[in-house]
């Protein structure tokens, strides 16, 4: 058996989804944040096979791209859980309204 | 051997994944985070992106999942989430209708509408094997991507400045957070009736006069 492309691109796929459905069902804001990082796993995925299918080397560095934005909105993202958790504890994402304008 | 590499490897992904999405402990959905993190660095191997690969275990192995377990422990979350209970009715049938038409739909995209990807064979830059790889990455991106590389930069800093004035502990007490009512579907007919709508009915009938 040759693993083709489409095999990968079926992984992906897959995995995206799981992580969609675990940001709409999940409400531990921590929880959501580790969803979206396998979305973007799942996309980081894609850009590989794609880039490995067309002999590019675009896709990785599409993906290296990716992962400093990935590690940046992790952090924005702790910190902000971080200042809504101080000051309420066990907070979900229903309570987290207060950061409306 | 490839096949076999990648069917253990997807599996590993996908139950890493499973368990991020049923973990009830925070810590234990980081530990299957890991899990589904080192099964798309084997895949990464497979298709000759080890640089790629060794920074997916260095950067999200290594320093994300740590700073999500950091954060863990900080605030004390590390206790069991009840799953049993659905505070929103019907979320999760609905989750699963959108996850799995999300996925025929991605599945249809990327699969059967189109007979593979179309576009110039190595448009940006030829890809080397593998022994090549870090070096042509190293070229590509402090050459014709230089300019991407010092905008990552400007962002990571302002990441980290972010995180420092959002996370740093302010002085004297901290005003409590105004309490929202949570799930309050029931009561919005009651509510409702006299906020918003009736602004919304002033600005209908001025606009209105306005028209006419």
């Amino acid at each position: 058996m040759v693993v083709t492309t489409s095999w990968y691109l079926t992984l992906a796929a897959i995995l995206f989804s799981m992580g969609a459905v675990g940001l709409l069902t999940r409400r531990n804001p921590l929880i959501m944040i580790m969803c979206i990082e396998l979305m973007l796993n799942a996309v980081n995925l894609t850009f590989v096979s794609l880039g490995s299918e067309l002999g590019d080397l675009g896709g990785q560095l599409s993906v290296f791209f990716v992962l400093v934005v990935a590690a940046s909105e992790v952090v924005v993202g702790l910190a902000v859980v971080v200042a809504i958790m101080r000051r309420r504890q066990g907070a979900t994402v229903d309570d987290l309204s207060v950061l409306r304008g | 051997m490839d096949a076999a590499v990648f069917l253990i490897s997807a599996a590993i992904v996908l139950t890493g994944a499973g368990g991020v999405l049923v973990a009830r402990n925070p810590v234990h959905a980081a530990l299957f985070l890991v899990q589904t993190l080192f099964g798309v660095a084997v895949l990464f191997v497979l298709q000759d992106a080890t640089f790629l690969a060794a920074v997916q275990v260095i950067v999200y192995a290594g320093a994300v999942v740590i700073l999500f377990l950091f954060v863990i422990m900080l605030l004390g979350v590390d206790r069991a989430e009840d799953l049993g209970v659905e505070p929103i009715v019907g979320q999760r049938p609905v989750a699963a209708v959108v996850g799995a038409s999300l996925l025929g739909m991605l599945l249809i995209a990327l699969l059967v509408s189109v007979d593979g990807p179309t576009g110039a064979h190595a448009a940006n830059a030829p890809l080397g094997d593998a022994a090549d790889n870090t070096r042509l990455l190293g070229e590509a991106l402090f050459t014709d991507y230089v300019f991407a590389v010092e905008l990552t930069a400007i962002l990571l800093t302002v990441a980290v400045i972010g995180a420092v004035v959002l996370a740093r502990r302010v002085r004297g007490p901290l005003a409590p957070l105004p309490v929202v009512v949570v799930a309050s579907v029931a009561d919005d007919g009651e509510q409702g009736d006299d906020g918003p709508p009736d602004v919304a009915e002033a600005t209908d009938v001025s606009d209105e006069g306005e028209g006419a």
